[in-house]
């Protein structure tokens, strides 16, 4: 393979405090030098050279929170076409929730989805379920799968509910040093449930998900990291998904505060839109935990620019047109994510609120690579992979869901506003995307 | 709301009707109600109406069809239990089918509040929204208008209405609010033209949240207190289907929320009494209050018949609601 040269651009790389005018040189899928410009001038004639003149390059977006449909739900998304909207996005890394048909929950499953013949675009991985079958009841081989690649355990789509299998999975994921990462949700609370709960589900005849079915399982969960380092001594990694309200972050805060080891992720939708874009029955607006009030938005907003909130995850989550086009209470839950997520990110965080480009890039590469521990990703340091993404910051445009790489096109950002758009992802020195 | 996103003549909520097209509605159905059948049956000759049902009905379904009938109309009735609905057809598809074969206007009652929406977007056709899970019931509450102005102000004062046309008029609906698409209606449609609408019954049956469906509402959970307010009470169904779960105390609601004579007499004896069926006597009502001549429940079975006429005219631009050609 050729050398990759990318000159010219401002390359900011968090994890290594870089934010200045810098050249990038990428060999055999790794970064090998990383110098001001001109110092690599000599390599020109040998190399590919993308000029990233007036551009950002920065460590490929990671997404630790992806659904891509295979196997089993192939008419709405594949391995190759999740993962090509995501290097669409920007994205070089992400990793494959478990609830597939069947659900992954066995090393063969793992390697089945892991192997190169399901042509993925971009670095995959994957958390496989906590539970076998996601039913909440039997852990998995937690041992096994994490010796085969797994990087987290979870029922995402479903909590694990039960006080003692919780308790259980954060002790045998302490042990195999990898998070659970717990879809919150009080399933006892929302039963039948279609949104939100407050004065527009009344309005609208929607039964609601009140936010205490989220904050109780976070504080169920933090109890328990509590009771495992007092009874056992070992220090379990909570991490929290899609987290959607004031009262379950402000509990993720005072756990931090302690001392605890808990992580979360806030979804661009969640930062980006309240209950409001629900109008008259939009289901594009319909995901779970589902769009809350501006006071909820507001507080994962801040929990993003204080720190509270470690990270960005999409929740990608594509679904058919006929599926979508159904009466709100049937349509099923979730939007797709991948290709809006920094323009959404860029828009809400960075111009709106005035969160540092190189706190951004932290937010959606360094941290989430951090909270999987995904070696040698989410940095640019010579000898880590060659993952990056080169991208305008300052140009505005308006995301065409028909032009989509994904199978779906279930987003509520159709015709929305999008700040920064990626010209060229990388992966371990290829090209994946370029526009 | 959005309402341009839907065929002209729609009704999917009342929220989508300014004060100026209610008092409309209200004319053209005074108009019909007054013409000879001869040529009340010309407004809609030849046309093709749909009635689309997914839940049962006796009152709306009925009224929809004999209006459409009386208007001249042919009418054909699908049910979920007797089409391809039952063998998995989506709703989008049953409403392409039903455009497919000629109708022009669709009329739907759906367990699934929200449902007149989708069906409006995928046919473009207009949707009369006859009833949507816990939603809204538009035409109940237009028919319910109309008994009111018909009964608090004469029988001339039914066919124009304004923002202060029910100024003073304080009405109670009491009940099954929770799950009652006709106290939304009512609740949002009211207070438009003036009235103060209070909500009254236990918590489980009406959180706070319903506060959001707009000014000029109000809770109140002590019956007799709101009565003594009110020119009119509406009672509702206590939807006993609905109830699994909420652990209602039948002996409690009953002493506390039942309109029966005592009651009345104490309360409000001069109260229009409304329900818009189908009632549990005994239960929300007693025998001697819904046989009363405070009652005005038969009157709203046919008022609603005369408004469906209106609002079929509307949904198919004929008769006073003729669209001018561009």
């Amino acid at each position: 393979m050729k050398d990759l040269l990318v000159l010219n651009g401002r390359l900011i790389d968090p994890a290594n405090g870089v934010d200045a005018p810098r050249d990038l040189l990428l060999r055999d899928g790794r970064v090998a030098a990383v110098e001001a410009p001109g110092a690599l001038a000599a390599l020109e004639s040998a190399s590919e050279v993308i000029d990233a003149a007036g551009l950002i390059v920065a460590p490929g977006l990671v997404d630790i929170h992806v659904h891509l449909r295979e196997p089993g739900q192939t008419y709405k998304e594949t391995i190759a076409t999740g993962t090509a909207a995501a290097a669409a996005g920007g994205f070089t890394s992400v990793i494959a929730m478990p609830n597939t048909v069947p659900v992954n929950d066995t090393v063969e499953k793992l390697a089945w989805m892991l192997d190169a013949a399901r042509g993925s675009v971009v670095k995959l991985f994957a958390m496989p379920a906590a539970t076998m079958g996601s039913m909440g009841s039997t852990l998995t081989d937690f041992d096994a799968l994490r010796s085969a690649g797994a990087v987290g355990f979870t029922d995402d789509g479903k909590p694990v509910l039960e006080d003692h299998v919780m308790r259980a999975a954060l002790i045998a994921a302490a042990r195999a040093e990898v998070p659970v990462s717990q879809h919150a949700e009080d399933t006892r609370l929302t039963g039948g449930c279609s949104m939100n709960a407050g004065p527009m589900a009344f309005r609208l005849g929607l039964r609601g998900m009140p936010v205490e079915a989220e904050a109780r399982i976070v504080e169920r969960d933090i109890q328990l990291l509590r009771e495992i380092e007092r009874a056992e001594g070992l220090r379990p990694h909570l991490h929290v998904q899609h987290v959607s309200t004031a009262r379950a972050m402000e509990a993720i805060r005072k756990a931090k505060q302690e001392g605890l080891h808990v992580t979360c992720e806030v979804a661009p939708h969640h930062f980006a839109l309240t209950e409001d874009a629900i109008g008259d029955y939009d289901t594009h607006a319909k995901m779970n935990p589902p769009l809350r009030v501006e006071a909820d938005r507001a507080a994962v907003v801040e929990a993003l620019l204080d720190g509270t909130a470690d990270c960005i995850a999409t929740d990608h989550a594509p679904h058919a047109a006929f599926e979508k086009e159904q009466e709100f209470e049937r349509a099923p839950n979730g939007i797709t994510g991948l290709e809006t997520a920094l323009g959404v990110a860029m828009r809400v965080l960075h111009r709106d609120r005035g969160l540092s480009l190189s706190r951004l890039i932290s937010l959606m590469s360094t941290t989430p690579a951090a909270i999987a521990a995904l070696p040698g990703r989410g940095s640019l340091a010579v000898g880590h992979f060659g993952d990056a993404v080169i991208f305008d910051a300052g140009e505005e445009w308006s995301y065409d869901a028909r032009t989509t790489r994904s199978k779906s096109r279930n987003t509520p950002f159709d015709g929305a506003k999008m700040l920064g758009r990626v010209k060229a992802t990388i992966c371990e020195g290829r090209l994946v995307y370029h526009c | 709301m959005s309402e341009s996103r839907y065929a002209p003549g729609s009704l999917l909520s009342v929220a989508h009707l300014s004060v100026g097209e209610v008092s409309k509605i209200l004319g053209e159905t005074a108009r019909i109600e007054a013409m000879a059948q001869a040529e009340r049956s010309r407004i809609l000759s030849g046309r093709r109406i749909a009635l689309l049902f997914y839940e049962s009905s006796t009152r709306t379904r009925t009224s929809f069809e004999l209006a459409a009938k009386s208007l001249g109309a042919t009418t054909t009735l699908v049910s979920d239990k007797s089409s391809s609905i039952e063998k998995g057809e989506s709703l989008k598809d049953t409403g392409l089918t039903l455009r497919a074969l000629g109708a022009e206007c669709i009329i739907l009652r759906h367990s699934c509040s929200g449902a007149p929406f989708v069906l409006a977007r995928e046919t473009g056709l207009p949707v009369l929204n006859a009833g949507d899970g816990m939603h809204e019931h538009p035409s109940q509450a237009l028919l319910d208008l109309r008994t009111m102005l018909t009964r608090l102000r004469g029988a001339g004062h039914a066919t124009t209405v304004d923002g202060r046309t029910l100024d003073g008029v304080t009405v109670v609906i009491t009940g099954d609010i929770l799950h009652s698409r006709v106290a939304r209606s009512n609740a949002m449609l009211l207070p438009r033209m003036g009235a103060r609408v209070i909500l009254c019954g236990p918590e489980k049956l009406l959180p706070e949240s319903a506060l959001g469906l707009g000014p000029g509402v109000e809770i109140e959970r002590d019956f007799d207190r709101a009565l003594r307010q009110a020119q009119v009470a509406m009672m509702l169904r206590i939807q006993r289907e609905r109830l699994a779960g909420l652990e209602l105390d039948l002996g409690d609601y009953i002493s506390r929320y039942q309109l029966h004579g005592e009651r009345l007499a104490a309360s409000a004896p001069k109260v229009v009494v409304m329900h818009p069926g189908p009632m549990i006597r005994g239960l929300e009502i007693s025998d001697e209050v819904a046989d009363g001549p405070q009652s005005a429940i038969e009157e709203q079975v046919y008022h609603g018949l005369a408004v469906r006429s209106g609002l079929l005219a509307r949904a198919l631009g004929a008769g006073g609601f003729e669209r001018e050609a561009l």
